[in-house]
């Protein structure tokens, strides 16, 4: 289908984005890729009043280290995110987990602001946002709020975004030195919305995990910060320790049924994923016995 | 703010100037307005890729971008390389190995498959793959497409096919 009708305004600057998203509150829209909120529009599940294009504010793109933070804008595109040494040096789990957003045309005009405000529960970057404790930097007319990713996602679609913010930046903090990472999905076609998958951060200390942040998407209405990661934490995993902390991520996750998968599937999904994770960041091969997708 | 909008794009090497409702997507744009119908319209929310142009040389769904936003760049469609020559080679052999049948898919299928021929001279059968992923073609299983993209490859390489 095509969109409905409706006004176009292409923004000049943040303050006139934000003027025009004050006067008209949430029967405007902002337009950045469009990469989401064109299909929608398409497929007219929202017929917005007002568009607000943003795509020319330059002051919102790129990419920049400073001190301990990565500060990437909120319209830096997919490709640009999948291309950056910045980002493959300081925050890695970002780049292999792009090459898993949708498809070569699409990661040339999505932008990483637009998929966080978006906040689709299956997509990857917001679930990467929550493993890499990343800051999300909104604008609104009372000033700027920082952020934290965790908070950010509240449901399917759903943000602490208010209609009269925008969107500016997030910023990661710099990868500790003893970081790994993990990052994989089950899609039916390379480049689909996940069935069930995992970002996960990791701070290494010898044999042991002295941090583990297992963020999974598609398993819930937003990403879930798995608690039962907790019991992977300073203690030598043995197979019953994480058959212990599986059995816990099976009684903690809640997810939805659809037409791709029942909730007893990908929570089966979500079980593999962490197994997988666990042995393939500790080498240990003994782990992921038994369990398969 | 619904009426028409005025536009200026450059579309394979030529100036356009035109006036534009906002509701309208890059791909009705060519279709509809220029007659460049090359550029088919399958699924019209991203998911068939048979609406894959050039923006500023990137590829893009121009089912997913408005008139409004081409403003100011420049669009390549499947005309414009066609004409040019620049996927002679490439189309020969998607004709040479049956990579088309209702060819419905094919002007977009060579648009992300010359994208991919122009970022890595020698991709294996899994890159072009994973490149071509978001193309949908209902007709030749995709073997014959990969085939076909796997022999340009070689050739513009100098090697045999």
């Amino acid at each position: 289908m095509k969109a409905s009708a409706f006004s176009y305004a292409r923004a000049t600057s943040v303050a006139n984005a934000l003027e025009l998203l004050a006067a008209h509150g949430d029967r405007a829209k902002v337009l950045s890729g469009g990469q989401s909120l064109m299909p929608a529009m398409n497929l007219r599940l929202i017929s917005p009043e007002l568009i607000v294009d943003i795509g020319e504010l330059a002051e919102l793109r790129g990419i920049a280290v400073t001190g301990g933070a990565l500060r990437i804008g909120a319209l830096t595109r997919h490709v640009d995110l999948q291309r950056s040494p910045d980002i493959a040096a300081h925050a890695p789990l970002l780049t292999e987990a792009v090459a898993h957003v949708a498809h070569p045309a699409i990661r040339n005009r999505g932008t990483i602001g637009g998929s966080l405000a978006h906040a689709d529960p299956a997509s990857e970057l917001p679930a990467c946002m929550v493993a890499l404790s990343a800051t999300v930097v909104v604008r609104g007319p009372k000033g700027e709020r920082r952020i934290g990713a965790a908070d950010f996602f509240r449901g399917i679609y759903e943000t602490a975004l208010s209609p009269d913010e925008l969107l500016i930046a997030v910023e990661l903090p710099v990868e500790p030195t003893n970081s790994a990472h993990f990052f994989h999905e089950f899609a039916r076609r390379h480049g689909d919305y996940a069935i069930a998958g995992l970002a996960a951060q990791a701070v290494m200390s010898s044999n042991v995990f002295a941090d583990l942040r297992l963020a999974f998407f598609a398993v819930g209405d937003r990403p879930v910060l798995a608690l039962a990661a907790n019991r992977l934490v300073n203690v030598s995993i043995t197979p019953a320790v994480l058959s212990e902390a599986s059995a816990a991520l099976a009684e903690e996750l809640d997810p939805q049924e659809d037409q791709q998968a029942s909730a007893s599937m990908r929570r089966h999904l979500a079980q593999v994923l962490m197994q997988r994770c666990v042995s393939t960041l500790l080498g240990r091969t003994d782990l992921d016995a038994g369990r398969s997708a | 703010m619904t009426a028409p909008v005025p536009i200026s794009l450059e579309v394979n090497g030529e100036r356009v100037n035109e006036h534009v409702l906002p509701r309208l997507n890059l791909a009705d744009f060519l279709r509809e307005q220029l007659q460049l119908t090359g550029t088919h319209v399958g699924c019209e929310h991203g998911v068939c890729g048979a609406c894959t142009v050039r923006v500023n040389g990137d590829i893009v769904r121009s089912c997913l971008m408005l008139a409004v936003q081409a403003h100011g760049a420049s669009v390549q469609t499947i005309e414009g390389l066609s004409d040019s020559g620049e996927v002679a080679d490439l189309q020969a052999a998607f004709r040479d190995r049956n990579a088309l049948q209702c060819g419905y898919c094919t002007p977009g299928m060579l648009m992300a498959a010359q994208d991919l021929l122009n970022q890595q001279t020698e991709p294996d059968r899994e890159q072009i793959r994973e490149h071509l992923s978001g193309n949908y073609c209902r007709c030749t299983g995709y073997q014959a497409i990969v085939d076909a993209v796997e022999t340009t490859a070689r050739l513009r390489a100098g090697r045999q096919p």
